[in-house]
């Protein structure tokens, strides 16, 4: 269906680069393919936009938008790098970091967790924010993989990956407000009572450290790993570096 | 009240499987059913209706965690929950609250051992005109006072069913004290469906157009440009779905429309499905007027017995429409109309990503309208009256009337019409307010005004309201105020983006440390800097507009947080020497060695 009729190419500006854009495309769509980095936490360009984290908040004629749900249109004058945004993002991410625990230096994920390098590139030094010490259960029933609901943000990235690619509908959100959390679909709500699998997509989609795999730890030495040896706006997601 | 033992779960779920259907979008349907009945979703009905309706149990579980009014442990046989809005607050609430209890034995949330009671609190019941208000087993009790409040314990601990209490109790008034273009007359003999069959669907359009009529749910869309939309988008079956879902604290007229207005109201949703061409509507109600159910109910049999609803309406080929009632449980985000067509469809009320709009793609992702209930009982005078009798009244951006709850502090509490471009200070004469402090304006979301703003018009130029209009006089504090909204929030934000999610919480726990008496203005600064990024950034409207009270009281009545302030620069959130209480008590020393010195 798709007919140039005339040579112009679609295209919007990002801090003042230029990125062209396929209709349909959103703003997050097309600074991918552009190779043009937003700080994302919920967005996995293999799933269906989402929306929930906003990290991607950027600015659009005097208005703040999530990058990953926004349509890109001709001409815009996209805001992802001023002061205001980066405020913006910064907060959200420290409000990440208090609603749940994210004890860096103890996580296995340290150093290829994108919640904590999106962090470092946004300049986030400290949480800031009053910490709500919830507490939160650890499912080791699994005989591959370990739940650490300390460190879920909700992203939904397993719920989605288990019910749109795996078929299976192993997770949920369950709860409201502040009391929303990850479910398991099992007679137990345990993870090893579940249908999930060391092979599903879901197991290697979390962008933090809440789904672990098992009988390995520390095998890149922390200051190896992804992200301490390059920034996050350089190599992108940790689940695009995952062998699924 | 007993309720029937579980084993008649999996019979009871057949049953309403059977009566309601099986189609998965019914799940929230069967689960209010369930609840009514066992007074909580036991697990054998959990299983039952995973393996009739295709869900799974965890997403059935996941429903049951997000709404209010459902739960997974057994609630008392009477349940009683205490509306909690300001206006019941002012009222006493609070106290009758304590006195309930304390005759009941019982803390709040918590069932009695026994079974009999549950005692506990809820948002805002739509009473505010007749409070202070509460809910026993669904159905609501107004005008509620110590005395009440005495026998209803009697009526409890004697286990008197409901029928049998007095029906004083749950007598709702209308309380209309000023009408105007819309509540002026209530009859209507199906007169815009034939002048929408005489002239055509383009013709009907037209007038809505001409009359200018914006949603009147506060977001104020034109209605005519949502129709035409919804007329164009491409897909087959569609659907009109009328707005009850009234939960924003404070406003209480679409449940007197929904009581003396039906007729209209059913009937301007009629119209809109001939013009857009929908055979099926719902009437979203919130599970608050689940008392409105039977009236409804038997209005909606009435119009097809008289041809006005059903098959071959008027006797019109293929003018086909019908309406199913839908319940709500306890979720003000539902009324945001996203949220609203995922509970419609069963789910969890969390918002949709837009676009694509629902005049696209709506409930069951086809294009569907969903528009206010006043906006459809004026829809419907506008067709049979036409557009410029509407346009006569309001302003060149706010077309014809709006109409107000008023409650709070005033002699006239009750539901009140002006045309648009109306100036608060006329709406406060009427009602009888004196001494005026404040306003607040369409609702916990909306905005407060200090006295120094009561010229200030009702209009979407400059006040945009949805109908919420609560006055509170010089005696108040408004932190008060600030503190039940702030909670509010927190209860009721969905949880699916983060702003919201958390930032919500912690506002409400800074204002709860500027009332403890703990805040510095750092803290003051600090709620500035969370209630701008939820502005800024929230996922939708509810988190977008949480934060107005603390923004606008800050601005505008500095002095209810500066006087409460501890210190000028800063103070810790937690008290060093509270925090080693536990260990005092653990060694138990009590001496002046073991307590930290006093605030430097």
């Amino acid at each position: 269906m798709k007919v140039a009729l005339n040579k112009t190419r679609n295209s919007f500006r990002l801090d003042g680069r230029e990125i062209p854009f396929e209709p349909g495309q959103t703003i997050m769509d097309a600074a991918l393919a552009a190779g043009a980095y937003i700080p994302h936490l919920c967005h996995n360009p293999q799933f269906a936009p989402h929306g929930s984290c906003r990290v991607c908040v950027v600015g659009v004629n005097a208005r703040q938008v999530s990058a990953c749900t926004a349509p890109a249109s001709e001409g815009l004058d996209v805001d992802s790098s001023s002061a205001e945004i980066q405020e913006t993002r910064k907060a959200i991410l420290q409000m990440l970091f208090v609603e749940g625990n994210h004890v860096c230096p103890a996580c296995e994920k340290s150093g290829a967790c994108q919640l904590q390098a999106v962090a470092y590139y946004t300049g986030m030094l400290a949480p800031h924010f009053t910490h709500f010490f919830p507490r939160r259960e650890v499912d080791a029933s699994h005989p591959d993989y370990v739940i650490d609901f300390n460190r879920c943000i909700l992203c939904e990235l397993c719920v989605r990956a288990s019910r749109d690619h795996d078929g299976k509908r192993v997770f949920a959100i369950s709860g409201r407000g502040l009391g929303s959390h990850l479910v398991i679909d099992s007679p137990s709500g345990r993870l090893g009572d579940s249908t999930f699998a060391a092979t599903d997509k879901a197991a290697h989609v979390c962008p933090v450290g809440a789904i672990l795999p098992k009988h390995k730890g520390y095998e890149v030495p922390i200051g190896e790993r992804l992200y301490d040896r390059e920034p996050i706006s350089e190599v992108g997601d940790v689940a695009a570096h995952e062998e699924a | 009240m007993s309720t029937p033992s579980i084993d008649q779960a999996a019979g009871f779920v057949a049953d309403s499987l059977a009566r309601r259907g099986r189609d998965p979008e019914l799940l929230l349907q069967h689960l209010i059913a369930v609840q009514r009945c066992f007074s909580f979703v036991p697990e054998e009905a959990v299983a039952a209706l995973a393996d009739a309706l295709g869900v799974t149990r965890t997403q059935i579980r996941a429903a049951v965690d997000f709404y209010a009014f459902l739960h997974e442990r057994p609630r008392g046989g009477f349940d009683i929950l205490v509306s909690d809005n300001i206006t019941d607050r002012m009222l006493g609430n609070q106290r009758l609250l304590r006195l309930l209890c304390e005759r009941l034995g019982v803390e709040p949330g918590v069932s009695r051992a026994d079974g009999r009671v549950t005692v506990d609190l809820t948002s805002c019941t739509g009473m505010c005109d007749q409070g202070p208000a509460a809910l026993v087993n669904g159905q609501a009790l107004t005008r509620l006072d110590p005395g009440r409040i005495d026998h209803v314990a009697d009526l409890v601990e004697e286990d008197t069913p409901l029928e049998r209490w007095p029906g004083e109790y749950f007598r709702v008034e209308d309380n209309i004290r000023r009408a105007g273009l819309l509540l002026s007359e209530a009859e209507t003999d199906g007169t815009s469906l034939r002048s929408l069959l005489a002239k055509g669907a383009d013709a009907a359009l037209a007038e809505v157009e001409r009359s200018g009529l914006r949603g009147r749910g506060g977001a104020g869309f034109t209605t005519a440009l949502k129709w035409k939309f919804c007329r164009e988008a491409q897909g087959g079956e569609r659907y009109v779905v009328c707005n009850a879902d009234e939960g924003e604290p404070g406003t209480f007229k679409d449940r007197v429309l929904l009581t003396s207005y039906t007729d209209l109201v059913v009937e301007g949703m009629t119209l809109c499905a001939g013009i857009i061409g929908a055979r099926k509507g719902f009437i979203y109600l919130r599970g608050e007027y689940a008392y409105l159910v039977p009236h409804l109910e038997s209005v909606l049999a009435r119009r097809r017995a008289d041809s006005l609803l059903g098959e071959t309406i008027l006797g019109h080929d293929g003018f086909d429409f019908d309406i199913d009632i839908h319940l709500g449980a306890g979720a003000y985000i539902c009324g945001e109309e996203s949220a609203l067509i995922e509970s419609l469809e069963g789910k969890r009320g969390v918002t949709r990503k837009r676009p694509p709009f629902p005049v696209t793609s709506g409930f069951l992702g086809r294009p569907t309208v969903v528009n206010n209930v006043e906006t459809f009982l004026a829809a419907a005078r506008v067709v049979e009256r036409g557009g410029y009798w509407f346009r006569g009244e309001g302003t060149d951006q706010s077309a014809g009337s709006k109409i107000l709850s008023v409650s709070g502090d005033c002699a006239r509490p009750g539901i009140y019409e002006y045309p648009f471009g109306t100036p608060v200070r006329r709406v406060l004469e009427d009602c009888g307010a004196q001494r005026v402090q404040a306003v607040q304006v369409s609702g916990a979301a909306g905005a407060t005004l200090s006295a120094a703003e009561l010229d200030r018009v009702l209009a979407f130029e400059d006040l945009p309201t949805a109908g919420s209009f609560m006055v509170f006089d010089q005696g108040r504090d408004m932190l008060d105020m600030v503190r039940n909204f702030a909670h509010f929030f927190v209860h009721e934000s969905c949880g699916f983006c983060t702003p919201c999610r958390v930032g919500g919480a912690l506002l409400r726990d800074l204002v709860e440390k500027v009332a403890a008496g703990q805040a510095s203005a750092y803290d003051l600064e600090e709620m500035r800097g969370i209630g701008a990024v939820m502005k800024k950034s929230s996922y939708c409207g509810l988190g977008a507009t949480a934060p107005n009270h603390v923004l606008h009281t800050l601005d505008k009545f500095p002095d209810i947080y500066g006087r409460r302030l501890r210190s000028a620069a800063y103070t810790p959130s937690f008290d060093l020497d509270a925090a080693l209480s536990e260990a005092r008590a653990l060694t138990g020393r009590e001496d002046a060695g073991a307590h930290l010195e006093a605030d430097a």
